[in-house]
């Protein structure tokens, strides 16, 4: 066992912190430290892997890793086919997953995500102080001083990436009393019993699944009617994975999938009753006399002390409130990584989330946040490519065919270039599009790809020009997703006219 | 079952929700998404497709028309429900005037939405007639 003065960012103070070691912290510091930005990462876990050294409890995820794309696995292409690897700057360090998979699923199980994150860590050089624990948290100046089991961490920049993964339930009557979704037994101890699972999200549907070949009775319930991916068009809703219980319902195999609040669970002799009422006219009550139930209802930010600090946070997953650059909305110079970044929602545009809540999305915000704190907080000026203005609409529509910033976070990133008479055109990389809509600057185009919930995605254009910005009308979406077609060339050409002539004139 | 307990028990004082029974909060609660919004930060883009309806459960908020304001909506209100009923972009902005706290309705959801709740579909209505009201007197 290391001696504690052999570990790596002994206490003291740093330019930044990191805290956390799940994909999130990990994709986080390994951009930081491409931009050279210097830091310490914390970690009470001994090993990479955050969640997924423990969930989900069947074993395998829900993004997929495909092994056979039209693309290389080394190339960022083909990061649009792999959701799970971290994103790298450097071909050796791209799609680690696909050569740790056995072959027999394209949905990694989690020792393979678990071994995927650990390589990333590895290969990359990424330094990480395990075992040591965040405590609490105190403001000394401008610094934040994190006490932690190891010591005392002082920084003017924390970024947390601690998922959120702390269990949560409800205050419903009884339930305190019955297990969380994280405290599923092995399922052969589910054998021929009654089971009612309070929730309808993929983690109850995923127990569900899990337990079709052993339960005498599945219940799935809770107040709002169940929503599939496939038919929001969106990660919305369970995935198709999951499914299989719903099939069994409505085919009356055994499975109940019930829209009705929880009003009690009761213990009943060596099991439970559990009281619901439906929203539905009438409000029909029924009881089930059950063997046990299960609380699949959620997790929640573990963010310890920084609400007391002033971090204001909202909604069940009690999720941090923050900028359109993941920077806490109350409190400046906290930042956060991975999950937590849903707390940034973005346009919202119907309705349909960002991917934060997944590796496949939050990497990228990641990446977009080192270099946002490099530029802002370490006076780091990165390099715009150059780009020539009849090269501008080729480029933005290869991005939109083949961008997986874009394919990932749609109308979340975007892919920005600016024209500037004093600086020509530039390449300003992928931005959040909700600061790009709202913040003042030079005449630009942004395009990212967008779902509206019901057809295949599509490429929108928004132009700021004499700092207004406006929406262009949606490009039409195609079969194959190939957006650099005349059709697609002459939409986007129209669309940054009033742009580009202006300043060609003035170049 | 009291998820979200403070969010049932704040719209339960609202007029749009008046007549819902329990279980049918509850189930409000779990539909509609909860939103934070800081100062300044638009919720509603004037010009933008695919906004939502949005009902206000702590703050206020800036109707900005053209970059002017013209009135503030506060918790209870809703509003983006015009252009989601008539499929059309929203004709304001709405600004957060300080921290507002919202429950979302994405907008392909609401045709849905309002014929599984008449109730809160005609409490809706009541609420357009009103806005009509005020802007006929306002007129005259």
């Amino acid at each position: 066992m290391a001696e504690l003065a052999d570990l790596p960012h002994p206490p003291g103070r740093y330019p930044l912190v990191v805290v956390g070691s799940g994909p999130g912290g990990l994709q986080v510091s390994y951009a930081l430290r491409r931009l050279g930005v210097e830091h310490a990462v914390l970690s009470e876990d001994d090993a990479p892997g955050g969640m997924f050294r423990r969930w989900p409890v069947f074993q395998r995820m829900l993004s997929w890793t495909k092994p056979f794309t039209p693309f290389e696995h080394r190339t960022r292409e083909y990061e649009r086919y792999d959701w799970n690897s971290l994103v790298a700057d450097e071909a050796e360090h791209r799609a680690l997953m696909p050569a740790l998979m056995d072959g027999s699923s394209y949905f990694p199980s989690r020792p393979e995500m678990e071994r995927g994150l650990a390589s990333f860590a590895s290969r990359t050089g990424i330094q990480v102080r395990y075992g040591c624990r965040w405590e609490s948290t105190l403001r000394e100046g401008s610094d934040f001083v994190l006490r932690t089991s190891d010591g005392d961490f002082q920084a003017p920049v924390v970024v947390f990436a601690v998922g959120v993964a702390q269990p949560w339930k409800p205050p419903t009557p009884g339930l305190a009393d019955v297990p969380h979704y994280g405290q599923f037994k092995p399922v052969e101890s589910y054998a021929d019993r009654r089971i009612f699972i309070v929730g309808k999200q993929n983690s109850g549907f995923e127990i569900a699944s899990g337990l079709l070949p052993w339960a005498r009775q599945i219940v799935l319930a809770s107040p709002s009617p169940t929503r599939l991916s496939v038919n929001t068009h969106s990660l919305v809703g369970v995935r198709a994975r999951y499914v299989q219980p719903y099939e069994d319902h409505v085919l009356a195999g055994g499975v109940v999938v019930l829209d009705a609040s929880i009003e009690a669970v009761e213990r009943a002799g060596e099991g439970f009753r559990v009281l619901t009422q439906s929203a539905g006219e009438g409000g029909r009550r029924l009881a089930f006399e059950v063997d046990e139930v299960i609380a699949a209802t959620g997790f929640t930010t573990p963010l310890r002390d920084l609400p007391d600090l002033g971090v204001a946070t909202f909604g069940q997953s009690r999720l941090p409130a923050q900028t359109p650059y993941w920077e806490s909305a109350t409190v400046p110079g906290v930042y956060f990584a991975g999950t937590a970044t849903q707390g940034f929602a973005g346009l919202r545009k119907h309705g349909i989330p960002s991917n934060s809540g997944a590796v496949q999305g939050h990497r990228y915000n990641a990446c977009v946040l080192a270099r946002h704190l490099a530029e802002t907080r370490f006076a780091r000026r990165l390099p715009r490519p150059r780009l020539r203005p009849e090269g501008i609409v080729p480029f933005l529509l290869g991005e939109l065919t083949r961008g997986p910033e874009l394919w990932h976070q749609r109308a979340y990133l975007a892919r920005v270039v600016s024209l500037d008479p004093d600086r020509g055109v530039l390449d300003e990389g992928v931005l959040p599009l909700a600061h790009f809509v709202d913040a003042a600057g030079p005449d630009a185009v942004a395009v990212t790809l967008e779902s509206n919930g019901k057809d295949d995605l599509y490429p929108v254009a928004y132009v700021r020009r004499s700092g207004q910005v406006g929406e262009v009308e949606p490009m039409p979406p195609h079969p194959l997703h190939e957006f650099e077609g005349e059709e697609y060339v002459r939409a986007l050409t129209g669309a940054l006219a009033p742009i580009v002539s202006p300043t060609l004139s003035r170049l | 079952m009291p998820v979200q307990g403070d969010v049932v028990n704040t719209i339960a004082a609202f007029a749009l929700f008046a007549d819902l029974t329990g279980p049918q909060l509850e189930e409000m609660a779990h539909v509609l998404d909860e939103a934070w919004f800081q100062d300044g930060e638009r919720v509603v883009r004037q010009g933008f497709r695919g906004a939502g309806v949005f009902v206000i459960l702590e703050g206020s908020a800036a109707i900005r028309v053209n970059g002017v304001d013209r009135a503030t909506l506060h918790a209870g209100d809703y509003f983006g429900e015009i252009s989601c009923l008539l499929g059309e972009e929203p004709v304001a902005d709405i600004v957060a005037a300080g921290r507002l706290r919202c429950l979302v309705l994405p907008g392909q959801q609401v045709e849905t939405f309002l014929t599984a709740h008449p109730r809160v579909m005609f409490r809706l209505l009541q609420g357009e007639a009103r806005k009509l009201r005020n802007t006929t007197r306002w007129l005259s």
